[in-house]
């Protein structure tokens, strides 16, 4: 059957694990397996899940690009150390954000991973930025996520155990090259393994034949991130939404701020350096609804049950499978008191919810 | 038992009609996480959103297969909305309604008309 849109390289396994298959970001992707997203969901933060996440862009980037890529993302890249991976985004002249990614440098090369949604308009911006980069299509991009998702793959790759959180290391499987970063988009330790296309299904069934792992969809990948307070782009970041507004003032290098070695020089410093001076119009809050009803993006959000004046919309929300309960990210107008009970309006009604610190759930990187 | 397109079950019990999702539609719906039932003594012309089901996926409705009145509901669903997966035909039935009309029931799908429809 064509259906336009592009295929994972182990759609095959995914098929053959009971994987539903859904549109997301051009790719037709397995959003649950025959256990279902609450199930994955509790298995990621017990055991250790495997995720497909080879959508995702690749991009290898030469060494003498790291000043020329400082120019679209308000981070350090020149003074990233080899073996280390920082998170970053790029940034348009009105401040908004254009895209999110992790970069990581390697002995040779940067490799950056980007979101399948945004592939487009970043390589735009590398087109008019960057020489040099190359989109990489020959590998595959794997998550293994979870407490017990070291002891996995220290089965297959022993040397992992050596990785701290952010760290990247080369390593060798059946004679072929592997790329892993101690990283992910749960909230729990894990490792991102970019493994060459050749290899990928054997790989990823070696990890599957393992009594504590089990392939983890979509749905439990959206609803981990939520927990883990991890924005995502569509959702709760957009171009019209500023680093700092979306929450993300953290991931602006300190060596890019005001009165700093290199400050400024990227696109939409004037925007996002108001903002990191306080003057942001809105904020990005962690909500939990007080009733058992999701509220999901795009609700409306008011200060009492009456008001007129809309102060912001949900970005995320769903369900917590860990904490039993709703919850929901939002952005609203950063002037919003923190300890103000917030109205979001479903289906005409009006639903109280408390404002709660991100994460919502306990993060547990290997620092 | 009657099937409609929606996905819904129908079952008539003395003079009243008890409506719940079909294990298809529960199947499709995924985990489900919430219930919001109707008000007791509503009247639903049929095609009413009368339930909002959330599932870990999504939101969505159940609509009055036919015009009445609800007389009941099901409310150990708010409690422990997972009951419609683990019996959508049995214990998890959403409402039951007094209608207008018994007979209309019969013209909703028999049990093989429905296993045809979603494709079994």
């Amino acid at each position: 059957m064509t259906t336009g849109l592009l295929e994972l390289p182990l759609k095959g396994l995914h098929a053959e694990l009971g994987g539903k298959f859904v549109p997301f970001a051009g790719y037709s992707m397995p959003v649950q397996y025959a256990a279902g997203v609450m199930a994955e969901h509790l298995w990621t933060r017990e055991k250790a899940g495997l995720f497909d996440v080879s959508h995702m862009g690749q991009v290898r980037l030469p060494l003498d690009q790291a000043s020329a890529l400082e120019q679209i993302a308000p981070i350090e890249v020149e003074g990233l150390a080899e073996g280390r991976q920082r998170y970053g985004f790029l940034t348009n002249e009105a401040g908004g954000l254009v895209d999110d990614f992790m970069i990581a440098r390697y002995a040779d090369c940067f490799v950056i991973v980007i979101n399948a949604a945004r592939r487009a308009e970043d390589l735009a911006l590398f087109e008019k930025h960057l020489a040099g980069f190359e989109v990489i299509t020959d590998r595959a991009l794997l998550a293994l996520q979870g407490p017990l998702a070291e002891s996995a793959l220290a089965r297959l790759l022993p040397d992992v155990a050596t990785l701290r959180f952010m760290d990247v290391r080369r390593l060798t499987w059946q004679g072929l090259e592997l790329w892993l970063s101690r990283s992910g988009y749960t909230g729990e330790d894990g490792f991102e393994i970019s493994v060459p296309v050749s290899v990928c299904n054997a790989f990823a069934r070696a990890l599957l034949a393992m009594d504590e792992v089990a392939p983890i969809g979509l749905g439990a990948r959206d609803s981990l991130r939520m927990e883990a307070g991890l924005p995502l782009y569509g959702n709760d970041l957009s171009e019209t939404i500023s680093p700092v507004e979306a929450g993300l003032s953290w991931g602006i290098s300190k060596s890019r701020r005001l009165d700093e070695a290199k400050a400024g020089g990227y696109l939409g410093v004037g925007v996002i350096a108001s903002h990191l001076a306080g003057e942001a119009a809105r904020k990005r809050i962690g909500l939990v609804p007080e009733g058992r009803a999701p509220m999901r993006g795009g609700v409306p959000l008011f200060l009492s049950e009456t008001s007129q004046t809309q102060i912001g919309e949900i970005t995320s929300g769903g369900f917590s499978p860990s904490l039993g309960h709703p919850i929901a990210m939002a952005l609203v107008q950063s002037d919003t008191d923190a300890h103000a009970p917030i109205w979001g309006e479903l289906r005409g009604k009006r639903h109280p919810m408390r404002q709660v610190d991100l994460p919502f759930f306990k993060t547990s990187y290997k620092r | 038992m009657r099937f409609t397109e929606e996905h819904e079950w129908l079952l008539v019990d003395g003079d009243l009609v008890v409506v719940g999702i079909t294990e298809h539609a529960a199947t499709q719906l995924g985990d489900v996480v919430f219930v919001e039932l109707p008000e007791l003594e509503t009247a639903a012309a049929k095609g009413d959103e009368v339930v909002v089901i959330e599932s870990v996926k999504a939101a969505s409705d159940i609509l009055a297969p036919l015009d009445g009145e609800i007389v009941e509901v099901n409310d150990a669903l708010v409690d422990n909305p997972s009951l419609v997966n683990d019996d959508p035909t049995g214990e998890a039935w959403f409402f039951k309604m007094k209608v207008d009309d018994l007979s209309a029931v019969d013209a909703y799908m028999t049990e093989d008309e429905y296993k045809d429809f979603i494709g079994e």
